[in-house]
């Protein structure tokens, strides 16, 4: 596939590793966070962690949006399905992740309750069109890349007013997630989880643009480096920064120049800021209130809030007993470290969000990581 | 035999009602001038609820599959030659020449009788294009919203040749691992005429009968260990299915695995992976390493194995990975399919 192919190519990729393996300085190690599932994901997929020298490691970190919703959003959304009979249309990962009791979106879907998979807020849009009768929402989740389709969906909505719409606003933000990171006992005393420097998110980049990060590099002294997606991107991107940690240097740099700017796309952002708001505090799974880290809609477009709309309740809910998605999701706790990693938490049978979406650490490890578990736990013996 | 009814099936605008499948009637009728018509043979004329045959000598194999397919009609088939293909593709699996199908319609009462007559007609060219009677069948009606639209079972039998022992627990370290074209296209195919998912894409579904490429390929090399064909989960999650039930484990390379361009670019920007999306006309076939170019060859021969290719090796694995080197240079386990891409491909 042309401009694809290009992005995943072997001979390039021996070539960084070479580069990397010759850069990397043997004497200290290299801890890299990538803050995002889908850099999760294609490092594990394509296998790129093996292409790195042994003192050059990964750290996963809390950039699923699945995966860092609170277990009482959830709850919320079944909720609405349960008490209020509505369509809620989500997306399909969503559908599988455990909310309290042992529930989930399938359960009440397979006990009859009306929960759809949709693609896209103009599936949902297009349901509520169909069916005036019912109320129809719209779970929305998902970092600033998800924002701007839910901002039109609003507007959409109240041009053509569809009064049956309305959307579960859950979007959540990158830059505050990570300030909470840098920001917890964890990394700033206890020093549990060494953070040397950050692969910063590609699409949501796309959006808000490198600027937010500077920030971080200046305030904690760790060097950023906006990572596209592809697995030449993450080796390019790991280049750079062991190279600025070398040199000392702690600066936002942008290997995803193909697509990220430093302004940002500024029609998105503006379409944003007019129909959503930044919330005082979130609550995510992992981290725990966030302040100033989510969004809500607007007093304007309140008709469209189903959290207005149906007076739904703050849940609180705690996390199955045994679970580690908290300290996982902070980078504390690697997948293999939960004693439910691989028992009774599966892909299949999922007790914790990090199992559920392909983006999560834990359904990574279980999917593409177990060979080389087996392989470490044969060399040992 | 055709039995005289006051006023012939609506074809055209008539629609599927309870007393379809009551067993009075209208459902003689909707059997004789809709499924004995297109399906025609001697066995069905006799019009017992059951065929009666005489048995071939040797080992017969018996295999059923369930087809609940959404949409009904797709780029490059339909339910009713799906349920073929299907069927005929589970008893050549073990080696077997099929010789008989039965079909079980389940239909929904309002499904236009213009839909069904071009399912049933389309899944009798598929019989008669494959030299596989429909002998003996069923039909049940159930009331609006308790189905979706048709959903038909078939069950097929077969008898395996003299010599042939192919079953997925015989593969056996060094075993080379073949697949009889590129994969992905049946499940692209649904996607694309999804309702809240069409996109543009000239891909067709892989839908074929595998039975003679099978018999090609049993008379060339008998000595086969198995052969599958990756439907639902596709190539990686029938490789496990091997893996598992051979305790072996499986090393690919990803490289040399057949994929069209227009299957890659959907799943790129789908979000899928193409190694778990759905085949109709495709087999994966495990043997020893000796007799892998000559069945290569032999493959490469019929239409339905042009693009034939050797992909990868069992290898002893008490874990049962499928391991692959990925393009990229790196390796990666290859997994079951967890939960499901997307629902309802066959």
């Amino acid at each position: 596939m042309k401009y694809i192919d290009e992005f995943r190519s072997r001979e390039l990729a021996r070539k960084l590793a070479e580069g990397i393996a010759r850069e990397a300085d043997t004497g200290r190690e290299y801890r890299l966070m990538e803050f995002c599932g889908g850099h999760t994901h294609a490092i594990f997929r394509y296998g790129v962690q093996e292409l790195m020298p042994d003192n050059v490691t990964f750290v996963h970190g809390p950039g699923c949006p699945v995966c860092v919703l609170p277990i009482g959003r959830i709850d919320n959304a079944i909720g609405l399905v349960e008490a209020h009979d509505v369509i809620l249309c989500t997306y399909g990962d969503m559908l599988r992740v455990p909310a309290s009791g042992r529930n989930s979106l399938l359960k009440v879907k397979a006990a009859g309750g009306d929960v759809r998979m949709v693609w896209s807020t103009q599936d949902a849009l297009k349901i509520a069109r169909e069916n005036p009768d019912r109320q129809v929402i719209f779970f929305a989740i998902g970092f600033e890349t998800t924002t701007p389709p839910t901002a039109v969906a609003i507007k959409q909505a109240k041009a053509e007013r569809l009064e049956n719409f309305s959307v579960f606003c859950n979007h959540v933000l990158t830059p505050a997630a990570m300030q909470n990171i840098l920001d917890s006992p964890d990394v700033r005393d206890l020093e549990k989880v060494a953070i040397d420097a950050f692969l910063g998110p590609s699409h949501v980049s796309t959006i808000i643009g490198t600027r937010p990060y500077e920030f971080f590099a200046e305030e904690y002294h760790k060097p950023v480096v906006i990572a596209g997606f592809e697995p030449l991107d993450v080796m390019q991107s790991a280049l750079m920064l062991i190279r600025q940690i070398n040199q000392g240097r702690a600066e936002v740099e942008n290997e995803y120049t193909r697509v990220v700017t430093r302004e940002g796309n500024v029609k998105a952002q503006a379409l944003v800021a007019e129909v959503l708001e930044l919330r005082r505090s979130f609550e995510w799974r992992g981290l725990g209130e966030v302040p100033y880290s989510a969004l809500k809609i607007k007093s304007p477009w309140a008709e469209f809030d189903a959290e207005t709309r149906f007076a739904l309740p703050r849940v609180e809910a705690a996390d199955v007993r045994g679970c580690e998605c908290p300290r996982i999701l902070r980078g504390v706790k690697k997948p293999t470290d939960c004693k439910l990693f691989g028992t009774v938490c599966t892909p299949e049978n999922p007790m914790g969000s990090c199992m559920v979406s392909s983006e999560g650490a834990c359904a990574a490890y279980w999917s593409y990581g177990r060979f080389h578990q087996a392989r470490t736990r044969e060399s040992a013996a | 035999m055709s039995r005289r009814f006051a006023q012939r099936l609506d074809l055209r605008n008539g629609t599927v009602d309870m007393t379809h499948g009551s067993g009075g009637r209208a459902m003689a009728q909707l059997i004789d001038e809709l499924f004995v018509r297109h399906f025609d043979n001697d066995l069905l004329r006799q019009g017992n609820d059951q065929a009666c045959f005489e048995a071939p000598a040797g080992r017969l194999v018996m295999s059923t599959d369930g087809h609940v397919i959404s949409p009904l009609f797709f780029p490059g088939g339909d339910i009713g030659a799906l349920a073929v293909h299907g069927t005929i593709n589970d008893v050549a699996m073990s080696g077997a020449r099929p010789l008989y199908l039965s079909a079980g319609f389940i239909l929904e009462e309002g499904f236009p009788l213009a839909a069904l007559e071009r399912i049933v007609a389309s899944m009798a060219e598929a019989s008669r294009a494959a030299g596989v009677p429909v002998v003996t069948g069923d039909t049940k009606v159930v009331e609006r919203g308790k189905g979706d639209g048709v959903f038909i079972t078939t069950t097929g039998v077969g008898v395996v040749p003299e010599g042939v022992n192919i079953s997925g627990d015989r593969a056996r370290p060094g075993d080379a691992i073949l697949v009889s074209g590129a994969i992905g296209n049946h499940g692209v195919a649904i996607m694309s005429s999804r309702e809240n998912l069409e996109f543009d894409t000239s891909m067709e579904s892989d839908s074929a009968a595998l039975h003679e490429l099978v018999a090609e390929m049993v008379t060339a090399v008998p000595g086969i260990h198995c052969l599958r064909d990756p439907t639902r989960g596709g190539l990686a999650t029938t490789l496990n299915e091997l893996a598992l039930q051979s305790g072996m484990g499986m090393r690919l390379e990803e490289a040399a695995i057949p994929m069209d361009e227009e299957v890659l670019a959907a799943c790129e920007l789908l979000g899928l992976d193409p190694l778990y999306v759905a085949n109709e006309g495709k087999l994966i076939c495990i043997c020893d390493p000796a007799d892998a170019d000559a069945l290569l060859q032999v493959m490469r021969a019929h239409p339905l194995g042009e693009r034939a290719a050797r992909i990868g090796e069992v290898v002893e694995d008490t874990d049962g990975f499928v391991q692959m080197e990925t393009r990229f240079g790196g390796s990666r386990v290859v997994d079951w399919l967890a939960g499901e891409q997307l629902p309802r491909i066959c």
